[in-house]
C-alpha cells in the first residue's frame, strides 16, 4: 500500500553550515522498522533531488524509535551566505514527509 | 547536597520569547536559569557595536530582563547563567550591578567568563603552527585572514563552574557552548566529577534538550501539533535533574505548551549530526544510548545516557565578511499568478543584465508554490496570489544597491495585478560567513573574575 512518510512519523528538521540534518521519528514503537527497511539513503537521495546537491548520510536511534539523515548542500551554501528563504532549512521536515511510501505491510 | 535541582530555559536565542525568562522565574520552583543568545554569527554583530562603542557589545536585552527579574532571583535564590556576555562580558556585568543598585539589591555576585575572544592573536596561533583550517572544508585560514571579524572559542562548563564554586549568583560570558550553561550547575551541586563521562554525558543530552526554548515543550511540533493546548502561554521546559544524571523534562504548573516523548525526541535530534558523537568540550554524548519515557501529564524522564571522553580540542567560531546581499518581494494575485510572477522574474534580470550589472548569485523563489519544496512542488496553476522573492548576493555594493532600485518599477511597468511592496527598497546587507576550526585545549585558558556588588 502507498502511504505518506507523514502518517507514520514525525521529524525536525536544522542546519550546520550548508547540511541540512532531518530527524524523523516514528509515531509508535512499531512503525520503526517500516523507517529502516524503507526510508534508504537511496529514497531519499532520490526525494530529495533538486534541494540536496550532495551526499545523504543516515544514522539510527532504535532506542528512539528515530532515524536522522544529514543532507549535504542543501542550504544553498547556508547561514548568512545562503539567498533561500529557509536558508536555515526549517521546512526540510516537511519535505521528508511528503514522501510517499510502497510498503508490503499493513498499517 | 539537595535531592534535585530545577534548571529552566530562559532563552534559545537572541530574539526569543521576552516575556518567557519572567514567567520560569515566577510561575513555579526553579534553582537556576540559562539563557542563550549566540547563534554562530551573533559574535560579528556584538564586535561590531563593541567597536562603535567600547561599553557595548553583549546582548542588550538582558538589562531589561534583568530590571524586571532581579527581585524575583535575589529574593527565591535562583542563579542565572547566561552567554549574552558576548564580546563584552564585562560591561554587561557593570550594567547589570547598575540594575541591581537601583533595586537595593545587596550582596550580589556575579562571575564572568572570558578569554574567547582570540582575534588579536591568531598570528601569534599561526606562527605556533596551529593552522585553524576550515574544518569543514579543510581550507586554509590564508582564504580569508584579511576578512576575519570575530574568532572566539567554545568554552564548556568548567570556567562557569568555577565561577559557581566562587559563590556566583549571575554568571555572565563570552562564547561557551549553549549545553555547558546547563551542565554546569549540576556538576557544581552534584559533586560530579570531570570523568564520569555518563553524568556529564547525561547532563549535556539536558542541556541540548533546554537550548532551544520552547521548541522542546511543544513549539515547532511535527507531531500532534493541533492538539498542543495555548501556545500562546507555552511553557519553556525545565530539567529536573538528580544525583545519578537522571532528569525529567517538564515545565510549569498551568502553563501552556506540551512535555512529552514526542517533543523531547524531536528536540533530541534537532542540529545533531552522528548521534554517537555529540562532541563537547566536556564529553563525547552517544545519543543512541538515551532512553525518553512518558512518566506522567508533561513529565518526560531521560536516563540510560551513555558518554566517553572529551577531546583535546575545543572548537573555535570565526566569522568573516564576505560580500553583500539584499532580497525583495512582490505579489502577483490570480488570474495567472505564477505566470506572471515568473514574467516579472525574467523581466527584472533582462533589466539587471542590461545595466551590466553581475552578482556571484541570483536567487529565484515563488513563495506559496515552489520555496520550500522545490521540484516536488505541486498545484501552481490555480494559486489564489503568489510572491515572487528575488534575491542577490555579490562582492559590488554598487551592484546590490543598484538592484534594490529595480524592483518598484515593476510594479508599473511589468505584469498587472502586483502588490506588497510596503517594506521599500531593499538595502545591502553585509554578508557574515561562518568558519569553524579546533584549537588544542592546552593553547587557550578561560578567566573566571566573580565580583560583589
Amino acid at each position: 500500500m502507498k502511504i505518506r512518510l507523514l502518517d507514520i512519523a514525525h521529524a525536525r528538521s536544522g542546519d550546520k553550515g550548508d547540511t541540512g540534518n532531518v530527524g524523523v521519528i516514528a509515531r509508535k514503537p512499531e512503525y520503526y522498522p517500516l523507517l529502516v527497511k524503507y526510508l534508504t539513503v537511496e529514497r531519499v537521495q532520490e526525494h530529495f533531488t533538486g534541494i540536496c546537491f550532495g551526499p545523504v548520510e543516515r544514522f539510527e536511534l532504535p532506542n528512539i524509535g528515530a532515524l536522522n539523515f544529514l543532507l549535504h548542500n542543501a542550504l544553498g551554501g547556508g547561514g548568512t551566505r545562503s539567498l533561500k528563504n529557509d536558508a536555515q532549512g526549517k521546512t526540510l521536515s516537511s519535505v521528508m514527509l511528503r514522501m510517499e511510501l510502497d510498503i508490503q505491510e499493513s498499517v | 547536597m539537595k535531592k534535585h535541582i530545577r534548571i529552566a530555559s530562559g532563552q534559545g536565542f537572541w530574539g526569543d520569547l521576552q516575556s518567557a525568562p519572567v514567567d520560569q522565574v515566577r510561575k513555579g520552583p526553579v534553582d537556576y536559569m540559562m539563557l542563550d543568545y549566540l547563534a554562530e554569527v551573533t559574535m560579528s554583530i556584538l564586535q561590531k557595536q563593541k567597536r562603535k562603542d567600547p561599553l557595548l557589545g553583549y546582548a542588550k536585552d538582558l538589562i531589561p530582563l534583568f530590571d524586571e527579574i532581579l527581585p524575583d532571583i535575589a529574593g527565591k535564590n535562583i542563579k542565572v547563567i547566561t552567554n549574552g556576555g558576548g564580546a563584552n562580558p564585562l560591561a554587561c556585568r557593570d550594567a547589570i550591578f547598575s540594575a541591581a543598585q537601583k533595586h537595593g539589591i545587596k550582596n550580589l555576585k556575579i562571575g564572568v567568563v572570558y578569554g574567547d575572544d582570540i582575534l588579536n592573536d591568531i598570528d601569534a596561533f599561526l606562527q605556533r603552527g596551529i593552522a585553524l583550517d576550515n574544518m569543514e572544508t579543510g581550507e586554509k585560514l590564508s582564504a580569508v585572514r584579511g576578512s576575519l571579524i570575530s574568532a572566539n572559542v567554545y568554552f564548556g562548563a568548567r570556567p562557569i563552574v568555577e565561577a559557581l564554586q566562587q559563590g556566583a549568583h549571575i554568571v555572565i560570558t563570552g562564547r561557551t557552548t549553549d549545553t555547558g550553561l546547563t551542565l554546569a550547575p549540576m556538576i557544581h551541586e552534584f559533586g560530579w566529577h570531570w570523568d564520569d563521562w555518563d553524568k556529564i554525558a547525561a547532563g549535556t543530552v539536558a542541556g541540548h534538550i533546554l537550548e532551544c526554548g520552547g521548541q522542546a515543550s511543544g513549539g515547532n511540533f511535527t507531531g500532534n501539533w493541533k492538539n498542543v493546548p495555548n501556545l500562546a502561554g507555552i511553557g519553556f521546559p525545565i530539567a529536573e535533574v538528580y544525583p545519578d544524571g537522571r532528569f525529567v523534562v517538564t515545565k510549569h504548573e498551568g502553563t501552556g505548551g506540551l512535555v512529552s516523548s514526542a517533543t523531547v525526541k524531536e528536540q533530541l535530534l534537532y542540529e545533531i549530526g552522528n548521534p554517537k558523537n555529540y562532541i563537547t568540550p566536556d564529553c563525547i554524548a552517544d545519543f543512541t544510548t538515551i532512553h525518553v519515557k512518558d512518566i506522567a501529564d508533561n513529565r518526560v524522564e531521560v536516563y540510560g545516557v551513555q558518554g566517553r571522553p572529551a577531546t583535546d580540542s575545543l572548537k573555535v567560531s570565526m566569522s568573516y565578511f564576505d560580500g553583500y546581499a539584499a532580497s525583495s518581494t512582490l505579489t502577483y494575485a490570480w488570474p495567472d499568478a505564477l505566470e506572471k510572477a515568473r514574467k516579472a522574474d525574467e523581466i527584472l534580470r533582462a533589466r539587471l543584465t542590461a545595466q551590466g550589472l553581475r552578482f556571484d548569485e541570483i536567487r529565484t523563489e515563488f513563495l506559496g508554490y515552489n520555496s520550500c519544496f522545490g521540484p516536488l512542488a505541486r498545484g501552481g496553476e490555480e494559486l489564489n496570489e503568489v510572491v515572487l522573492r528575488v534575491a542577490v548576493r555579490g562582492k559590488d555594493k554598487n551592484a546590490i544597491e543598484r538592484f534594490g532600485r529595480e524592483i518598484a518599477p515593476l510594479i508599473l511597468t511589468g505584469p498587472p495585478s502586483v502588490t506588497g511592496f510596503a517594506g521599500g527598497r531593499p538595502k545591502p546587507s553585509d554578508v557574515i560567513a561562518y568558519w569553524p576550526a579546533l584549537i588544542p585545549k592546552m593553547a587557550v585558558t578561560p578567566t573566571v573574575e566573580v565580583v560583589a556588588l
